[in-house]
């Protein structure tokens, strides 16, 4: 079994978005274990992008803070190399097409499988754009994770069957960021997922509190947490770890069965 | 010249968040159908020409040619549209065509204004909202056009992240599409961003080398030796190329914003000083650094201040076919004042970009050779910063 379907073999998986080097990467990866350490499943490592398009601003503001940290790819990988010698969670990187295509993506992603990152979630390379990358992705072992949108309607039974790894539900139109509310019909969403695929879906995007983490796990296998993390790292800087650990464990415990 | 994926050569295609994929896909039936459509291209003709004020006019710049000694100069006035642009062009097609497609707000990004207050004004005459979004460093470089736009009934969003100008603005733009699509039609304005746009700007801008083809075979019986224009995303220049790219025997030349030379990082000459990427949901040339992350690009030109270019430029330059050249923010400043003085034409900033590789051409070609140098706009606009350059300070 994969890492990644390991993941989701034991009930709910809760994953954790982080961006890396927000504000340092000694400080990712203290938090990164922190958040292992109180339950995270998975880990999303953001590499930092100067012009994220599908950011709300407060991932908008972790990026540009890694970046002016003098964050780069290399050391991001570097970084990812030495984080392996003790999680064993899965890892993906979640980043946008041009870091990858600009670093040269055969270079990119034989580097992933070196240093154990199992999966990449690219939100500007959608179904009609993944064949350049899909073939390397594979050939690598690298999970290439589609996405699913409230607007993707007669779309989502397509995607679904190529999907890899897991699915990623956005659970809103719009950008990430946290919601008080959360309206698209993600049960519908869900079931024609599951007559399409058997990889498992979690659902991203908006959530932020215990009681929206537990409506989204019921609904599917799992959900995914950025901004209201990120929030933390802006609140606290070097000092956010064992807030995020706390907080890691509340939403765990809420989409534990 | 496109295949069905959108591609001009390995550029183009549809880098786009999942969200936005049907509507970019119904984007592209709705126009497949219209473009066909007599009534649509009958009512879109009324308006171009009874409400934008065309065709536009190829004027003979006499003096200009005169003084410079070498090729013949004929000059597209795309500035004596109706707002002072060629922009208008583009977007009173995309506002007809998003209206018959049941949208009712228009949301655009703008650099130098004239984009936005061209959607604002469509955005009146068709009784639709309309949000622009503009750079904050632009909002103040370009505060005239962002009263017009106010004026003209819509909001005018600054956009305060990254870099402050058009890049960020092209990118608050598409996020706002993602969080409303049913009634929102992204009116982009330049032959860039994802499929199917770069393709149906062009196709409503090149409505400007039809007209040039024209009008200079009636006035020389014959074709031009070669066509200028400047070059941002790039939709007055492919609009000035598009009926030539089949000539082979015209030049097509596409002048770049060099800001302060393409030797310092003050810059936004894209195909002179970028590599291949992707960005703003298209493969083409950008200003990035190694890694990757879009540069910070200059150019004194809000509009032409861009990292990236349209796909098809970008496959242009990789066949050969158009040549890019880069022209510093001081001899555009000095094209603008030369074609003020010559002519008693006032040029957009980014207009004289093109004037002024026109100037080092046209002595170099022979006196029954012909030149036609696009006009896209007019230059009221950039008249307080070009004074703040030249150490004056006004009032507008």
């Amino acid at each position: 079994m994969s890492r990644i379907a390991n993941a989701f073999a034991g009930g709910k998986a809760f994953i954790a978005f982080i961006t890396c080097g927000d504000p340092d990467l000694e400080t990712t990866g203290a938090v990164v274990r922190a958040a292992v350490e109180n339950g995270a499943d998975l880990i999303e490592l953001g590499i930092p992008f100067s012009d994220p398009t599908a950011e709300g601003p407060v991932i908008q503001g972790a990026n540009l803070r890694a970046l002016r940290g003098g964050i780069t790819t290399d050391r991001i990988f570097d970084f990812v190399r030495k984080l392996r010698e003790d999680i064993t969670v899965p890892m993906v990187f979640m980043t946008y097409a041009n870091v990858v295509f600009s670093y040269g993506t055969e270079r990119f992603l034989s580097l992933c499988r070196d240093v154990g990152i199992d999966g990449l979630i690219l939100p500007d390379l959608p179904f009609e754009e993944k064949e350049e990358s899909l073939p390397v992705c594979r050939a690598c072992g690298v999970d290439l994770i589609s996405l699913i949108a409230p607007t993707s309607e007669n779309r989502i039974a397509m995607i679904a069957r190529e999907a890899e790894g897991f699915l990623y539900l956005v659970s809103s139109l719009g950008v990430t960021g946290t919601r008080t509310e959360i309206t698209t019909d993600l049960g519908a969403m869900v079931r024609l997922v599951r007559e399409n695929t058997d990889i498992p879906c979690a659902i991203g995007f908006g959530i932020s509190t215990p009681e929206q983490a537990k409506r989204m796990a019921d609904l599917s296998d799992g959900v995914i947490v950025g901004s209201a993390i990120i929030k933390l790292l802006e609140k606290y800087g070097r000092n956010a770890p064992p807030h995020v650990g706390q907080y890691v464990k509340a939403m765990k415990d809420a989409i534990r069965n | 010249m496109t295949n069905p994926n959108g591609r001009f050569g390995i550029h183009g295609g549809q880098y786009i968040p999942e969200t936005l994929m049907n509507a970019v896909i119904e984007l592209e039936q709705a126009y497949n159908r219209f473009k066909a459509d007599p009534d649509f291209n009958r009512e879109l003709t009324a308006l171009l020409n009874n409400y934008a004020g065309r065709p536009s006019r190829l004027y003979y710049a006499e003096k200009m040619t005169r003084e410079l000694g070498g090729a013949k100069i004929y000059l597209k006035r795309e500035d004596l549209n109706h707002t002072g642009a060629h922009k208008i062009n583009n977007v009173l097609g995309q506002a007809l065509l998003a209206k018959k497609m049941g949208k009712t707000r228009l949301i655009a990004e703008t650099g130098a204004g004239q984009h936005g207050v061209a959607t604002a004004t469509a955005a009146a005459l068709l009784d639709m909202e309309c949000v622009v979004f503009m750079g904050e460093e632009d909002t103040i470089r370009q505060a005239l056009n962002v009263y017009r736009m106010r004026l003209l009934g819509a909001e005018v969003i600054p956009v305060k992240t990254g870099t402050a100008t058009l890049k960020d603005a092209v990118s608050e733009a598409m996020r706002e599409w993602t969080s409303r699509i049913d009634d929102t039609h992204y009116c982009l304005g330049s032959v860039m961003g994802p499929h199917p746009f770069p393709t149906i700007v062009r196709d409503f801008q090149a409505v400007i080398s039809r007209e040039i083809k024209q009008q200079l075979l009636e006035k020389e019986g014959r074709l031009p030796d070669a066509v200028l224009a400047c070059v941002g995303g790039g939709s007055n220049a492919i609009g000035s190329f598009y009926h030539f790219i089949e000539d082979k025997s015209v030049r097509l030349i596409g002048c770049e914003a060099a800001g302060k030379g393409i030797d310092t990082f003050e810059t936004a000459a894209t195909i002179n000083t970028g590599r291949v990427g992707i960005f703003h949901g298209m493969k083409s040339y950008f200003c990035q650094d190694e890694y990757g992350q879009i540069a910070p690009v200059y150019s004194i030109s809000a509009g032409l201040d861009y990292p990236g270019v349209g796909p098809e430029h970008a496959w242009l330059h990789d066949i050969g076919r158009a040549e890019y050249v880069p022209v510093t923010d001081e001899e555009a400043i000095c094209a603008f004042e030369y074609l003020s003085k010559t002519e008693g034409i006032i040029p957009a900033i980014e207009s004289a970009h093109a004037v002024a590789h026109a100037q080092k051409l046209a002595p170099t070609m022979g006196k029954d050779q012909i030149v036609v140098i696009t006009i896209s706009g007019r230059g009221d606009k950039d008249c307080a910063a070009i004074a703040r350059y030249r150490g004056e300070n006004i009032y507008e």
